[in-house]
């Protein structure tokens, strides 16, 4: 469990959350920028001293202004991630990575230099100079250099906006990994909603120093009063398990969680029971009053309207609906909301064009 | 033999001299360099400006004050005497303490553009991964600084090897303690002895062109922090 009550007031800038983020799995702290979200991190690392503050990790007071409590960032057990890969240029790869590792007791050592090259892919470069690698490879140094200082928290603040799409592409991968190999709770700050989407399993969405919502992902991007449900990226997350395949059309079936219903899309095989993320954008819903046997679109849900909400648009209305427990966002123009008659508790069926698989 | 047995005691107390100054600089110079590149204070631009002010000064006006403050009615000197230390003027310690001041802004300046340099990231960097203040201070400011340190002990050492006004203030022309090669060159001179000046004048020459030949060729695009 991670508790931080921060108030930091600057000449152009002010910033007052209280963050309750859980003790596991990956919390987005997420916004525009100055929204304050790497303010945040800096203070729960103990780089940034904030003038009125409470910060409590899994029980460990870090700092506690009424009291004059301030544990320096040194003695502090995170491993922090920048935006730039920030290595020292003087030290080999291998000496980057034993930095850390060297600086805590042995057996408070949980990750081997070993077990850290394998899961970044990095075994390969441990005598290179930081200055002869790429961008990507450079950042999972970074990110493995963290890991090795076996800390119990990860913090990292947008470790791909430095890089380009294709070595994003490279990375997410590992990330993934991270999250689904450690038991390290990692707090991570993006403004992209896709990374957030695809490795987020709480959303913390920031605005102007202040916290506008807090809670599961999936619950927080389906949120109609929300930013970000009005983005041109507005969507949900699903969390499926893989339960049936069709060799002939190479169908994949994906059971909704706590539900009969089935999501289904053109994927290679994966064993029953494999959990797989979802995202569903918005733009790809459409809604009819009753089921079309004849149609290309693959996935029809039964629906009920749980709300709806004009877009900022006033052409489009946003509509969010509940999936036997799941719930879906929908964008349609306001016309066919008139058509159809639009109101909360109305059943329809759901018509989703594509659904993309986040890995 | 061009350069006779005052000649080379000349040199070797020169030598001993810049030597001596470069190291006390360093150890003196490094903390104070530190804190120039790092602080808020608005003590910062009058302690620059003091550690600069030999730059600007003719040698003889810091040389004058050294020899009223040490001597023995200066506080300083009146302190020593106290002590038992007796007064540092026309010493060689005195000849110490004057080079240290003189070549002061020619270790401080380019130590504090090296910690400038280096910036706050490495340092925190190293402060999450573990490492005291004065742990990232060995492991990391030391070596990223390395080339500062190179550029301030031959700048420190070249110009005290160079200094004449101040010695001669402070240190008067005591064979084998305070005859440095610039008051050697000046006593041939005044004795019109030409020879001998011209061999330790052209020593000099070659010693300080090999110096900046040496500090200007390894400059090079060094120091790249990513």
């Amino acid at each position: 469990m991670i508790h931080a009550r921060l108030k930091v007031a600057r000449d152009d800038f002010e910033l007052d959350v209280d963050l309750q983020l859980p003790g596991r799995g990956i919390s987005a702290l997420f916004g525009h920028s100055g929204s304050g979200k790497t303010t945040c991190l800096r203070c729960l690392a103990g780089l940034e001293r904030a003038p009125e503050a409470y910060i409590e990790v899994n029980g460990q007071i870090w700092q506690d202004s009424r009291r004059g409590h301030f544990l320096a960032p040194h003695l502090r057990p995170i491993g922090y991630v920048f935006q730039e890969p920030s290595l020292f240029p003087h030290l080999s790869v291998h000496g980057n990575l034993t930095f850390g590792w060297r600086r805590i007791a042995p057996q408070a050592r949980k990750v081997s230099l070993d077990q850290a090259c394998a899961l970044l892919g990095i075994e390969h470069l441990l005598e290179r100079k930081p200055a002869t690698l790429s961008g990507g490879e450079a950042q999972r140094v970074g990110i493995a250099r963290a890991l090795l200082s076996s800390p119990q928290l990860l913090l990292m603040d947008e470790p791909l906006a430095a890089l380009d799409g294709p070595r994003k592409r490279e990375i997410l991968p590992y990330l993934e990994r991270l999250h689904d190999e450690l038991e390290i709770p990692l707090v991570y700050v993006s403004h992209a909603q896709d990374e957030v989407a695809r490795l987020a399993d709480h959303l913390v969405l920031l605005e102007q120093g202040k916290v506008q919502a807090s809670g599961p992902i999936a619950a927080t991007l389906a949120r109609l009063d929300l930013p970000l449900a009005q983005g041109d990226d507005a969507g949900v997350i699903i969390e499926g398990r893989v339960s049936s395949y069709e060799p002939g059309y190479q169908l994949l079936g994906l059971q909704l969680p706590g539900s009969d219903l089935e999501l289904r899309l053109a994927h290679e095989p994966l064993a029953l029971g494999t959990a797989l993320r979802l995202k569903v954008q918005a733009r790809d819903v459409s809604l009819s009053l009753a089921q079309e046997a004849h149609s290309s679109i693959l996935n029809r849900l039964p629906v009920r309207v749980s709300g709806h909400r004009p877009a900022d648009n006033s052409a489009h209305v946003l509509v969010s609906l509940d999936a036997d427990g799941s719930v879906l966002l929908a964008r349609i123009t306001r016309y066919s909301a008139d058509q159809l008659g639009l109101h909360s508790g109305q059943q329809l069926v759901a018509q989703i064009k594509s659904v993309a698989l986040l890995g | 033999m061009p350069l006779d047995a005052s000649d080379l005691g000349a040199i070797w107390l020169t030598f001993k001299l810049a030597s001596l100054t470069t190291l006390i600089l360093l150890l003196v110079g490094t903390p104070i360099a530190w804190w120039l590149a790092r602080t808020r204070s608005w003590l910062r631009g009058p302690v620059g400006a003091v550690v600069a002010l030999p730059l600007v000064l003719p040698p003889t006006v810091i040389g004058f004050y050294l020899l009223l403050a040490l001597g023995p009615n200066g506080w300083i000197g009146q302190t020593t005497e106290a002590l038992g230390l007796g007064t540092v003027v026309f010493s060689f310690s005195g000849l110490v303490i004057g080079s240290v001041i003189y070549s002061m802004p020619f270790v401080v300046q380019p130590l504090q553009n090296a910690f400038s340099a280096i910036g706050e990231r490495p340092l925190e960097v190293a402060a999450t991964l573990r490492a005291t203040p004065w742990d990232s201070f060995v492991h990391v400011v030391l070596p990223l600084a390395r080339p500062g340190f190179i550029t301030a002990s031959i700048l420190g050492f070249a110009h005290t090897v160079g200094e004449f006004g101040v010695v001669l203030m402070i240190g008067g022309n005591i064979p084998d303690k305070t005859r440095v090669v610039s008051v050697q060159i000046f006593d041939h001179v005044e004795a019109m002895e030409y020879l001998q000046a011209h061999w330790l004048a052209g020593a000099m020459l070659v010693f300080s062109f090999l110096v900046l030949l040496a500090l200007y060729s390894s400059r090079s695009g060094k120091s790249a922090w990513s």
